[in-house]
């Protein structure tokens, strides 16, 4: 039983982030980013349930200079897991998928997940070619998460067991024009 | 202009609309547009498992400042249509290129259904489609979808017509 909770861990994978570029997931996870505090360079999606791993993977391909981190819930990486395959085939060195797991599909009631009916991610990704795959269940395993996911060493995948709780929504910027305009300006981008 | 000359030629065609991405799930219509890719050193080609993953990596190329391009099968179409919310949503561009099955001297009647529906699908999406029947459409309808694409922020997809790709030999190994 893991006793990490969702918006600590979200708020230590960005804390010092200097210049780390998120995609958040659609539900919880896009709500603990911004928790953690709003910037230019995250992503927030509020649908396309699935495709949070491959932004990043186009992300990460387009900036090979910066760590790119892509935080998302265990049901929306369940919806894309031939992401994981795909990811793992180009091995991107600077994307780092970070699955916030609780086990649990948190945005419709809480419904069980396959997380917790025995499906190991970490396995999957482990299997496919990530070159670091580890879960993450207590603090000291956060730190090496949070190092890996700025060192571009390698595509990395952390799944952190976190407590299922129900928690107040903090909702970010839905107009997705604005989420991806900013994103490209804070990149020095021309916008069309 | 010969039917092989237009395969050939497109891919200057994506070279020149300085295309950095390539996602795809093959087709035997996109075969040797794939090889020129793999052989390209500027562009990345990315072997997809399932064609919704190229919306996505297509959108995230553009977060991250490159252009993309998609290629895929008619029958990949329906993978892609909820993912396609968010190329709306965002005002994503978007470059496909879709060859048909299902539509002419098709053997496979199980490719006839997505097939009809493919353009129909695209369009209740919000994308464009523009439809290439002789090989000297092919070219010209490319650079334009990018030009609309990367300039004016529109999704287009190109359907390249089972006609002028060709039969799918079933005889030939």
């Amino acid at each position: 039983m893991s006793s990490l909770h969702r918006r600590d861990v979200v708020k230590t994978l960005v804390d010092d982030r200097n210049d780390l570029l998120v995609v958040a997931g659609l539900g919880s996870t896009a709500y603990d980013l911004f928790a953690a505090g709003d910037h230019p360079s995250n992503f927030y999606l509020w649908g396309a349930m699935g495709g949070a791993a491959m932004i990043g993977l186009g992300l990460a391909l387009a900036q090979p200079q910066r760590p790119v981190l892509v935080v998302t819930g265990d049901g929306e990486q369940l919806m894309g897991m031939g992401s994981l395959a795909t990811i793992a085939a180009r091995r991107p060195a600077n994307l780092s998928i970070v699955v916030i797991d609780n086990e649990r599909f948190g945005e419709t009631g809480m419904q069980a997940s396959h997380t917790g009916l025995g499906v190991e991610l970490v396995g999957v990704a482990a299997a496919c070619g990530f070159a670091w795959a580890r879960a993450v269940r207590s603090r000291a395993d956060l730190a090496d998460l949070v190092q890996q996911t700025r060192r571009r060493s390698g595509c990395s995948f952390g799944l952190v067991k976190v407590v299922a709780e129900r928690l107040p929504r903090t909702l970010p910027p839905r107009d997705g024009v604005y989420l991806k305009t900013r994103f490209r300006a804070a990149l020095g981008l021309e916008v069309n | 202009m010969e039917t092989s000359d237009w395969a050939e030629r497109l891919y200057d065609v994506v070279v020149r609309a300085g295309i950095r991405q390539v996602a795809y799930v093959p087709d035997a219509g996109h075969a040797r547009l794939i090889e020129r890719i793999h052989a390209e050193q500027n562009i990345r080609a990315i072997v997809l498992t399932s064609e919704e993953e190229g919306i996505a990596s297509c959108c995230g190329a553009w977060l991250g400042g490159e252009r993309s391009m998609l290629l895929m099968q008619s029958s990949g179409v329906g993978n892609c249509v909820n993912l396609l919310s968010l190329v709306a949503s965002c005002r994503f561009p978007l470059v496909t290129l879709v060859t048909m099955r299902g539509e002419w001297a098709e053997f496979n009647p199980w490719q006839v259904p997505m097939g009809r529906a493919t353009g129909a699908a695209m369009e209740l999406m919000g994308v464009a489609v523009h439809r290439a029947e002789r090989p000297d459409d092919v070219n010209e309808m490319v650079a334009a979808a990018c030009e609309s694409a990367f300039a004016g922020d529109q999704a287009v997809a190109v359907l390249l017509a089972q006609r002028m790709i060709g039969r799918k030999e079933w005889t030939k190994l």
